[in-house]
């Protein structure tokens, strides 16, 4: 850390990467998520670097670290509390997918086109959501093995994504 | 998530330049306590009357009060820079309540007898306004010389850290207000005091916060 702080790359190089696991090791008992457990790492990585001019020689580097690590795992789970607080996943928005037209071929072709465009605008992770639960009609564990994502974190996105679409239509002429 | 974390390490290597590292926090605080208190004596040799101070300082009441006001500002101030870095204990953070609280009790107990003793009306405002202004002036003065050097550390809980800054400047303005303050305390005195005090905090919380965070 010391020929970090002197700008040695090489060091820093090895300082990052060897501390990385067990940044991850310390975050993983606390936040559960993988996909969260990671970008909390991340985000330590750059609070590291960020105050990396408070680290003092004379002190062991562990607790230093530890205590920045720490510190980002609670921001992240209250951040996460926050978000989980102001939303809630109501299954029945989902239904507001039905459309009474929709059984007719000319209006389904439409329709589907309508749909295909407004996925389209959607951000990636929730439009693979929508596409995995709603369109493939793949159940929760299935399609998070697929995406990768939680099925808390899918379950948000499908939330968010029917929210947007709902938006997106209204505005329609 | 959209970066691997590999790449994130390549990034933050790539921008890695030479720092100047920061001394330790009760250095720090102490050239800041010594700083100001090089300033202060100045100007109190200049404008306070320093023989009448000294009698009044005499009285071990006062001289007590003096004491913890002047402790709670010096705690406060060394809690904040030892705070504003990771591995520091948080109990910092209650180091000057101790001396906040004997500080709130012997003025309350002055202003108690004030009353009892009829002496003056204790709740007419007076010269209490400017012990008001005096104290959110100087403090506010402080606090912005003290939060300077507490952003360079871009300390983790900024809010913790203005809060017992605040504190501290707050602290230190009302002991050199003794300098100038030469009647009892009255209720009216006192609560000005406190919500001198409480103004300071909010304005640490809230502009002060919002500073410290944007380093």
């Amino acid at each position: 850390m010391v020929l970090a702080q002197a700008g040695g790359r090489t060091p820093y190089a090895e300082l990052l990467s060897e501390t990385a696991p067990f940044i991850r090791s310390v975050v993983r008992r606390r936040v559960r998520d993988s996909a969260t457990a990671e970008d909390v790492v991340q985000d330590v990585l750059l609070t590291l670097h960020r105050v990396r001019n408070t680290y003092d020689p004379g002190r062991p580097f562990t607790p230093w670290l530890v205590a920045i690590t720490e510190r980002r795992c609670i921001d992240a789970l209250r951040r996460r509390s926050r978000v989980m607080g102001h939303e809630t996943s109501d299954d029945g928005a989902y239904e507001a997918f039905a459309d009474p037209w929709s059984s007719r071929e000319l209006e389904a072709g439409h329709a589907t086109q309508e749909v295909s465009a407004l996925l389209s605008t959607l951000p990636p992770g929730q439009r693979e959501a929508v596409e995995l639960l709603k369109i493939r009609e793949l159940s929760l564990a299935e399609a998070a093995a697929i995406s990768g994502q939680s099925t808390g974190a899918l379950k948000v996105a499908v939330h968010r994504a029917i929210r947007s679409l709902q938006a997106a239509l209204e505005r329609l002429p | 998530m959209t970066r691997s974390t590999d790449d994130v390490i390549a990034d933050l290597v790539r921008d890695v330049t030479p720092i100047r590292r920061l001394a330790p926090p009760l250095r720090r605080a102490l050239l800041w306590l010594a700083a100001v208190a090089a300033v202060a004596a100045i100007v109190l040799w200049r404008m306070a009357d320093i023989g009448s101070f000294l009698v009044r300082a005499a009285d071990p009441r006062l001289a007590t009060e003096l004491a913890v006001t002047l402790a709670t500002g010096v705690l406060g101030v060394v809690a904040a820079f030892h705070l504003s870095v990771p591995d520091r204990s948080r109990l910092w953070a209650l180091a000057p309540l101790p001396p906040l609280g004997l500080w709130l009790a012997s003025s309350g107990y002055e202003c108690w007898k004030t009353w009892i003793g009829g002496r003056g009306n204790s709740w007419a405002v007076g010269e209490s306004a400017m012990c008001f202004m005096f104290i959110v002036a100087v403090g506010l003065t402080l606090a912005l010389l003290l939060f300077w050097p507490l952003r360079k550390a871009r300390p983790l809980q900024p809010g913790i850290v203005v809060l017992t800054g605040g504190l501290g400047v707050a602290g230190l303005a009302s002991f050199l207000l003794q300098f100038f303050h030469p009647f009892d305390v009255t209720f009216m005195d006192l609560g000005l005091h406190v919500a001198a005090v409480a103004v300071l905090l909010g304005i640490a919380w809230g502009p002060g916060r919002r500073a410290v965070s944007a380093a």
